[in-house]
């Protein structure tokens, strides 16, 4: 089954089968590669967080993703945390990845913080942890194991050279009826191909430069809902869902910035104007 | 398992491949050539992914012969496919090989490729195929090499001869049209038509049996097919799946898909639904009537996601 089902990508831009061919050569011990991804999680939190201690999350974390993705290159990542605990930030970590901080978030006053969705970019099979730091800065991780590759290297496909074309169009949809001073879902979607550095042209072994969002703010009305550091494990025309909290009509407005510096804004009305429902 | 499934797929070939006749003293199995119509040879894929055992031959591939000259009309998955056609069109003519059409970019079609380099063909391709041989070339030959076995899957062989809007090719008294499509079922799809004998070569455009791969755009695909519907075609040969079929009957099924496709993702999206929770619930009426479905499905409900929430 391993071939086949990683094969099942064949021809297409993403690498599940790569995925499928590493399935098939995984060593027996399960144990060991557990123990070495345990190891792994030990470097990076020493790395990011230092000597903080990072308590298990998992009784108001939550983080939620394809256990096997069916595109490497856009794996949906779903996070919920129960709101019992004020949170200031959320670090999503994708322990194999190059790069394997994938995003920091920071939340304003204008968040609703409970839950979170975006896209990434898994190179090899992982495991993807989310961590939060609470108001009173106190750390707590939860994870997900995830079996996927090639995320990371796989080639450009015509949404990218499509992104290209139409680089920093931005978009928001809500969804719920607007009601002042009640939580709002959002989804920002930006049109940006988020190069990562990894894509090789075969034809000159070349890679193509490096060219990816580095940071996304978000505000209402000159409040910060959320400010993101972002780094090369987003997916291509990144999409981010979020929850704000609007006292009365306003605008939600969202900035841009890349790797060449450029910055892409925008603003949007709340509650969005009359429009087929979406 | 593999090996049993796809043998017992290549013997079933024979059986179902309609309109087609396996050409006499050509063996049985996955190499044969049938006769789709006069001077048209083609090779039917297994309908499975690449295994060692199959050899990666798991696209339609064949060619034209003409007065003068044979054009290969995708040359295989992997060296040993464009070798054991070659073998093949050397047992029905001695014709030289001049043209070496290469539908699309994608590695069960073209790998074959290197084994006509010794015929000095003009390779051609789509305008776009070199710069998405540049993006994918090498990366599609590690993938195949590491399930085939180390330099099976062949050389990237980059086109000598590139088509943009159409062309023409000369096989004597036979001249072929092609045609370089708009983003579609990929970004570089080429296809064939032959006037003589009324019958079209789409490639991947069109998938029988077989569930569509996409990697391009799905609208695009839906107005390439309404267009190759006019072309005045009575039988296609498809990319995948039986290796002739009646036109534009034979589109019935790929046009449903891709109409559940688009109609249920844009629901799904309208719905403001997560694009991995519409992986499972849009085009599921679809399920049952193509191989390969759950192996590509998602996929197909992904890429068309992306396309349609950006409406």
């Amino acid at each position: 089954m391993g071939l086949n089902r990683g094969l099942a990508a064949w021809g297409l831009v993403l690498c599940s089968w790569i995925a499928g061919a590493r399935a098939a050569d995984e060593p027996p011990s399960a144990d060991a590669e557990e123990a070495a991804r345990t190891a792994r999680w030990s470097e990076l939190q020493q790395a990011i967080f230092g000597a903080r201690v990072v308590h298990d999350g998992s009784a108001w974390l939550g983080i939620d993703a394809p256990q096997r993705a069916l595109d490497a290159a856009l794996v949906p990542v779903s996070l919920t945390m129960s709101g019992e605990r004020p949170i200031q930030g959320l670090y999503l970590i994708i322990d194999n990845n190059p790069g394997p901080l994938a995003g920091h978030f920071l939340f304003g006053p204008r968040a609703d913080p409970r839950s979170l969705k975006l896209r990434v970019r898994v190179n090899a099979y992982t495991y993807i942890h989310a961590v939060a730091e609470t108001s009173d800065g106190e750390l707590y991780a939860v994870a997900r194991f995830v079996k996927a590759a090639g995320g990371c290297s796989a080639p450009a496909g015509a949404d990218q050279q499509l992104a290209m074309q139409d680089l920093g169009h931005i978009k928001v949809r809500m969804t719920g009826p607007f009601v002042a001073g009640r939580p709002m879902e959002a989804q920002l979607m930006i049109r940006h191909p988020n190069f990562n550095g990894m894509q090789m042209d075969q034809m000159t072994h070349l890679y193509t430069p490096a060219l990816f969002i580095r940071s996304i703010d978000v505000n209402f009305d000159g409040t910060r809902v959320l400010h993101l550091d972002s780094d090369i494990s987003l997916s291509s025309d990144p999409v981010i869902s979020f929850g704000f909290i609007a006292p009365g009509k306003g605008q939600l407005q969202v900035l841009v910035r890349d790797t060449q510096d450029d910055t892409f804004g925008q603003s949007f009305d709340v509650p969005a104007p009359a429009a087929p429902a979406g | 398992m593999a090996s049993r499934r796809e043998v017992l797929l290549g013997l079933g070939a024979g059986i179902t491949a309609g309109c087609s006749a396996r050409l006499p003293g050509t063996p049985p199995g996955r190499f044969a050539l049938r006769t789709v119509a006069p001077g048209i040879y083609m090779r039917r894929g297994v309908d499975a992914d690449a295994t060692a055992a199959n050899g990666n031959s798991i696209a339609n591939i064949g060619c034209i012969v003409g007065r003068d000259a044979v054009a290969v009309v995708d040359p295989g998955g992997c060296l040993d496919d464009g070798h054991q056609l070659r073998a093949r069109i050397r047992e029905i003519t001695r014709l030289p090989i001049r043209f070496v059409v290469m539908s699309h970019v994608h590695p069960d079609h073209i790998f074959g490729a290197g084994a006509f380099l010794k015929d000095e063909p003009q390779f051609i391709g789509h305008v776009r195929l070199p710069e998405a041989l540049a993006q994918r070339g090498e990366y599609y030959q590690k993938g195949l090499d590491a399930i085939l076995g180390k330099d099976r899957a062949g050389p990237v062989v980059v086109p000598t001869q590139l088509v943009s809007g159409g062309a023409h090719i000369d096989l004597g008294d036979r001249v072929i049209r092609l045609t370089a499509h708009p983003v579609a079922h990929s970004d570089c799809d080429l296809s064939l038509f032959d006037p003589a004998s009324a019958t079209l070569l789409p490639a991947d455009l069109l998938f029988v049996e077989r569930i569509p791969a996409l990697d391009g755009r799905l609208t695009g695909w839906q107005s390439e097919l309404r267009a190759l519907k006019t072309i005045g075609a009575r039988r296609a040969v498809p990319g995948h799946g039986p290796v002739s079929v009646e036109w534009p009957a034979g589109a019935q099924d790929l046009d449903r898909y891709l109409d559940v496709l688009l109609r249920e993702t844009r629901i799904a999206v309208r719905k403001g639904m997560d694009i991995s929770d519409a992986a499972g619930t849009v085009g599921q009426s679809e399920r049952g009537l193509w191989k390969l479905f759950d192996d590509y499905h998602g996929h197909n409900v992904t890429q068309a996601f992306k396309e349609v929430e950006w409406d």
